[in-house]
């Protein structure tokens, strides 16, 4: 209401209550009050929005690299690709090992008390879960990744040589299971909260950030040159996921309550993230542009872990994406 | 309770903790006046940070909502129907064609009987006391923040800097250690209309199952006990008789544990490392 008309009505009602000493009807509707008008209790958060920040996106990220590559490295190993292992299991080992402890310590309020992670575990807990699943990466991926080098170099002959190539075999199995649970976990670490748009999409997430890890790690092999037809059927292959995983996202709405993932700068995020690693990434392998695929499919599983992040935030901030989920 | 003088569970001591009986606090609209005593007990008795002098605009609630440093919160809504049998309204007094109420309610942590943020602890620093409540161990907590979201009611927080111990997640103790000492928590020992009732889980629950049916007759038909007995969170050790919908309070109509996701979101991550290790050897196997 404008404020000459809400004046207007003022002096209305003060001429009435002199003249009649009561005064009935509605009198004047400021505008933001008194009546609250906003979702639920004056627009407040039902749920509290994640408190995470941009090292949790990359973290992400880097975990889902590092955990594929020792599948890569594990196949790789198997079928008598010893580069290609080696390479993988860099990867591994320093995404793995290194970059993702370091971004995980970051986020936390407390980082001096990160040891405290280990301290119990708690199969309910998918971040505990995360944390030993990491360390026991870590614990396979290091060793793993020494003995490799040290078999490759020939640094030992004869039956030491042996038990390390047996030992090599047995590490770079270990971080390849534990590898696909630090890619796919994340997805349920995020999926099994209160936060609407995360819980509703609970199925998705882990096959999407498995799925965009195993594609990532593929595509930073390609990008260090090891440009063979293994490497290019995975990135079909997550590529492809990918694909059909946009399809069912824009199929799986549901409402006001997931709509920070189609609406607000979230829902841009997570568009983009999908179309670069899913379609595009599918078209510009096809048409053999291998470098190109590779990079678009790493900028769109960047953007679209940011994006689930910030989608997280939108979501949580909601609450009348949260009332929505449960009627 | 409302009546008992000095013999209401709310004055006397109590040996919960030893005997290892279920606790529980009522608070009741009904009755509550608004004046902030349980926020200020609070903050008091715990030692809580002042987390800020906003202005809301919201009525006279300028606190705002549950977090790291405010652990009672005192709703202030204002609504366009009658409260019982009151009549008031914005503008017309008495003809009772614009009614107009103002409730007041005093919000806490829920102690959920299968609490979201103790499950998702990674460090085991929320663990559930001899009382059947919540408790944050303050120097275990490293502040990881999957506690936060995790809550179905966004109680739990992580406290900013530069506020004192800052980084960690902080909510409502239930006055654990003054429970300990046979003491009634802060802020129902101060609530001067027992709005606040602290005492035994079973007796708090008869207690209000009769205070509705009592409100009921007396006009207030949108009387109801809000305590998710029949959602996975299985009741709430800090419970709420609601005017109206829980909506208009910021509270889920249907909470869930968070924990009741996990068993589909593992089935899609295993079936995902499976199809991810299947494709690599494939993958392999065929260019080999």
């Amino acid at each position: 209401m404008d404020a000459p008309a809400s004046e207007k009505r003022l002096e209305q009602l003060r001429e009435k209550a002199w003249q009649e000493g009561v005064v009935p009807g509605r009198g004047v509707d400021v505008v933001g009050g008194p009546i609250p008008r906003k979702p639920g209790y004056y627009g407040e958060p039902v749920v509290k929005p994640p408190v995470w920040t941009w090292e949790i996106p990359l973290y992400f990220f880097f975990g889902g690299i590092a955990g594929m590559s020792a599948v890569i490295a594990l196949a790789a190993i198997l079928f008598h690709h010893v580069d290609v292992a080696r390479a993988a299991m860099w990867l591994a080992a320093i995404a793995g090992a290194v970059l993702s402890p370091i971004l995980l310590i970051m986020d936390l309020g407390r980082p001096h008390l990160f040891l405290n992670m280990l301290r119990v575990f708690k199969h309910r807990s998918a971040m505990s879960m995360g944390a030993w699943i990491l360390t026991a990466f870590g614990a396979c991926a290091v060793p793993g990744l020494i003995a490799l080098e040290l078999h490759a170099h020939q640094i030992f002959a004869g039956t030491p040589d042996q038990l390390l190539s047996f030992a090599t075999v047995i590490f770079i199995f270990g971080a390849a299971i534990f590898g696909t649970l630090l890619a796919t976990y994340t997805g349920v670490l995020i999926g099994a909260t209160a936060i609407p748009a995360w819980f509703l999409h609970r199925t998705l997430l882990p096959i999407h950030f498995g799925t965009a890890g195993l594609g990532c790690a593929a595509a930073v092999l390609e990008l260090f040159g090891y440009r063979i037809s293994a490497l290019n059927f995975i990135g079909f292959y997550t590529a492809a996921v990918e694909t059909a995983l946009l399809i069912w996202l824009s199929f799986d709405k549901h409402g006001a309550a997931d709509r920070a993932i189609h609406e607000h700068g979230s829902g841009w995020f997570i568009r983009i993230g999908e179309v670069l690693n899913g379609p595009l990434a599918l078209l510009l392998r096809f048409f053999g542009f291998i470098p190109l695929a590779a990079i678009s499919f790493l900028a769109g599983a960047l953007v679209s872990r940011i994006g689930w992040i910030a989608v997280g935030k939108v979501s949580g901030a909601d609450p009348e994406a949260v009332f929505a989920s449960q009627r | 309770m409302i009546g008992e003088g000095l013999q209401s569970t709310n004055q006397r001591k109590h040996s919960y903790v030893q005997d290892r009986v279920e606790v529980g606090f009522f608070t009741d609209p009904s009755v509550c006046i608004g004046c902030k005593a349980c926020e200020v007990a609070c903050k008091e008795w715990n030692q809580v940070p002042d987390d800020g002098f906003t202005w809301t605009g919201n009525s006279y609630d300028n606190t705002g909502h549950l977090g790291a440093s405010t652990w009672r919160h005192v709703m202030f809504l204002e609504q366009d129907r009658a409260k019982g049998n009151q009549v008031a309204g914005t503008m017309s007094l008495g003809d009772g064609e614009d009614p107009f109420r103002w409730v007041f309610l005093s919000d806490v942590c829920k102690h959920c009987e299968e609490a979201g943020c103790l499950e998702a602890c990674p460090t085991g620093s929320i663990v559930r006391t001899e009382t059947g409540t919540v408790f944050v161990q303050n120097d275990v907590c490293n502040g990881c923040g999957y506690c936060v979201v995790s809550c179905p009611f966004g109680v739990i927080d992580r406290r900013p800097s530069p506020l004192p111990d800052a980084g960690g997640a902080f909510k409502c103790t239930f006055c654990y250690d003054r429970q300990k000492s046979g003491l009634v928590p802060a802020c129902a020992k101060v609530c001067p209309t027992e709005s606040i009732v602290f005492g035994r889980l079973d007796d708090l629950r008869a207690h209000a199952r009769k205070r509705v049916e009592d409100l009921r007759q007396h006009g207030y038909n949108d009387a109801q006990l809000y305590d998710p007995t029949d959602t996975s969170v299985r009741g709430i050790h800090a419970f709420f008789l609601l005017l109206g919908e829980p909506e208009a309070y910021g509270l889920p109509p249907r909470p869930q544990v968070p924990t009741i996701y996990l068993k589909s979101a593992w089935t899609a991550a295993f079936a995902t490392a499976i199809a991810s290790i299947i494709a690599t050897l494939v993958a392999f196997a065929f260019s080999s």
